[in-house]
């Protein structure tokens, strides 16, 4: 990949256009001048020499793809990842917005933690939005400053990786950020249902002797989240869905309360837990890949829009944290270069979702749960705009990889949908 | 290498090893630069560097010895992985049942205990299945698998019912640390609901063999009389053990101009 500075004018020819935000899809071309979206038309002339002119015939020209669910690792662990690697990470895999989470080391619990993300992501090529924890220190029992963190970047509030245990805790912390209006995304499990468990309870880990994370772990956890804002009539974002009971209690819920949001993971769509046979740590993540059942649901649950987007968790590890057993292996797997290829791969080509309903999971969907402006195609808007080739099939290789980690299922994979070009704040990316 | 503690398999494997002539070197991670913190893909490196054929490796944690193939050229054996196989110790009882009965097949077998964390449960229900043996399993709910139907055994809480339906039982080892984690109650009551008591046995209408993996928990899940009774086989299997060990290594690591 090399990313540049835009020149003044680019001209995007006859691409697929889809806007998923007035819903429209034409062959045309897309003017930008000076980073900006200039026109958008079925033909735009130009005879301009100093005009970049980029073919699109046969690709789809849409929105920056926004992912409301990162590790970036900084504070802390920027061996694992910094702001910067994780930038061109998720420019590789089309996105132009993330929202990273606060469990980095120091975590990001206060207003001048936010103020540190925001300072040092300004120069990057992609918005960073940074999510802050909902307590201090993330221990569950003291609320952070939320109104202060909102006012100085904070785009909602999580203690993720690490569930709100205590109920009373939780629903003070819904009704707290109820007042500023911000989303508060519960990592949701029962620690003690949990029980160390380190893959999907069932046959297989019966077969493995190794310790199961029971779907209910995740489901009363889950219901207790979704009764609480419900009653309090508070925004709820539920993170990584993972299980089958959890899709039919979103539904349940969602018929009643327009507060309540989901998202889920490419790597929960795509692998079942049968692929752990192999004791492949890069599959250990939390909450654990699913049964086969389970993986039937979500994508059934995407396809409806009981669950409103797809987020990747990337989550990156050193080489040391996963070439280990499976019990002493992180959780997590990377996920941004990989997720355009696997979820259409998965959704579009094997279970029948149109496309433009997928770029809606990745654009629009996302950014109402974070209240970002979904129309970014208008003019004068900054132009944040993905390119992709939606047939191309291709393997995915570690050269595909620009995270500073390479904790990856998907390597050795065959994908489809390959993305081409990305402009970004003033950047434009090709592949 | 012994991540774990263990006398039985490590003695038996060190003597299967010198009975063959084998040149052999031991290690226990209690006693060795794991405890300053080296990993276990450096020690296992560092190992297989003196131009070793084979290992045999015993570690807390299920698929240790499957990772331990990506590091080491030579064979591997497993001599047991935290709660997922223990496939020689299978192999040692199966062996011990064919002496006995001279054969496996629809041999009734029962398996009491800790069956969800027994890694010999696993390696002999998958072992003694594929040759055709029936197995019933007893245990508190608590340690049995949610679905253990589905390995195609039968399951009940039971013990008299196994006793007397079985043709030979393996009683299993409970850890009395599983009190701890509030999976079972007490001793007297595990004693008392699925213990191999002199009572429960003397009244049974045959005789069924008695097995026990060690090391065992006397006047727990086994009473010292039935340990020490003529129908008690808990030291032919370890006299199995070697023996079993010793084919194991021949066959995988032997020299094939040796082979008969």
């Amino acid at each position: 990949m090399i990313t540049k500075k835009q020149p003044k004018k680019i001209l995007l020819k006859s691409g697929r256009i889809i806007d998923p935000f007035s819903k429209k899809t034409f062959v045309g071309d897309i003017l930008i001048e000076n980073g900006n979206i200039a026109s958008i038309r079925k033909t735009i002339p130009s005879r301009d020499k100093d005009t970049l002119k980029i073919d699109c015939k046969g690709l789809v020209v849409t929105h920056g793809f926004c992912d409301i669910h990162v590790h970036f690792r900084e504070p802390g662990r920027e061996d694992k990842e910094n702001l910067e690697s994780g930038s061109i990470a998720a420019l590789a895999g089309g996105f132009t917005q993330v929202c990273t989470m606060p469990n980095t080391n120091p975590s990001i619990d206060s207003a001048e933690h936010i103020y540190y993300i925001c300072g040092k992501s300004s120069h990057l090529p992609i918005d960073i939005f940074p999510i802050g924890a909902v307590s201090k220190g993330q221990e569950g029992k003291e609320l952070t400053e939320m109104i202060l963190m909102k006012e100085n970047g904070a785009i909602a509030f999580s203690d993720d990786g690490i569930p709100i245990q205590n109920a009373q805790f939780m629903a003070l912390a819904l009704q707290y950020a109820k007042m500023i209006d911000l989303p508060i995304i519960n990592h949701a499990e029962d620690i003690y249902l949990r029980n160390e468990g380190v893959m999907n309870a069932g046959p297989n880990s019966d077969n493995l002797g190794l310790k199961g994370n029971p779907n209910l772990a995740e489901s009363v956890m889950i219901y207790r989240d979704l009764a609480l804002a419900s009653s309090l009539n508070a925004r709820l974002h539920i993170p990584h869905v993972s299980t089958k009971e959890s899709v039919e209690l979103i539904k349940l819920f969602k018929s009643k309360n327009k507060l309540i949001s989901s998202e889920v993971s490419p790597h929960h769509l795509y692998f079942c837990d049968d692929d752990i046979v192999g004791f492949d740590t890069n599959l250990k993540v939390g909450p654990p890949i699913r049964s086969k059942s389970d993986r039937k649901k979500l994508i059934d649950g995407i396809k409806s829009g009981t669950i409103d987007c797809i987020a990747t968790d990337h989550a990156p590890h050193t080489i040391e944290d996963k070439e280990t057993t499976f019990n002493d292996a992180e959780f997590g797997m990377i996920g941004l270069e990989s997720c355009l290829g696997v979820v259409n791969k998965i959704l579009v080509k094997e279970n029948g979702m149109s496309l433009k309903s997928l770029i809606e999971k990745l654009t629009v969907n996302p950014r109402k749960v974070m209240n970002i402006n979904t129309d970014l195609f208008a003019i004068g808007e900054k132009a944040q705009i993905t390119v992709f080739n939606p047939n191309e099939k291709w393997t995915f290789s570690g050269d595909d990889i620009y995270s500073k980690s390479s904790n990856s299922p998907f390597i050795g994979h065959e994908l489809v949908g390959k993305i081409k070009y990305v402009f970004s704040k003033n950047s434009f990316s090709s592949l | 290498m012994f991540f774990e503690n263990s006398t039985r398999t490590k003695i038996s494997f060190t003597l299967a090893e010198k009975r063959l002539g084998a040149d052999s070197i031991n290690f226990s991670a209690s006693t060795s630069s794991v405890k300053k913190g080296e990993t276990l893909k450096d020690t296992v490196q560092n190992i297989a560097s003196m131009q070793i054929d084979g290992a045999i490796i015993r570690h807390s944690h299920p698929g240790a010895a499957l990772k331990l193939t990506e590091y080491i050229d030579g064979s591997v054996i497993n001599a047991g992985d935290g709660s997922h196989e223990h496939p020689t110790q299978a192999i040692l009882d199966m062996v011990t049942l064919k002496e006995k009965f001279g054969k496996i097949k629809n041999l009734k077998i029962g398996i009491i205990g800790d069956i969800l964390n027994s890694r010999v449960a696993r390696s002999n229900i998958f072992g003694l299945k594929k040759l055709g043996a029936e197995i019933v399993v007893c245990g508190p709910s608590t340690l049995l698998p949610n679905d253990a139907t589905r390995l195609g055994i039968n399951v009940t809480h039971n013990v008299d019912e196994v006793l007397n339906w079985c043709d030979a039982v393996i009683v299993l080892r409970i850890q009395l640390e599983r009190m701890h984690l509030g999976r079972i109650p007490s001793q007297r009551e595990y004693h008392r609901s699925f213990g191999l008591t002199y009572k429960r046995v003397d009244k049974l209408k045959k005789d069924i063999t008695i097995m026990h993996p060690g090391p065992m928990n006397r006047g727990i899940e086994i009473d010292s009389t039935i340990a020490d009774s003529e129908n008690a086989v808990i030291l032919d299997q370890v006299l199995n053990g070697v023996a079993s060990r010793m084919s194991i290594l021949y066959l995988l690591l032997g020299d094939k101009s040796e082979r008969l």
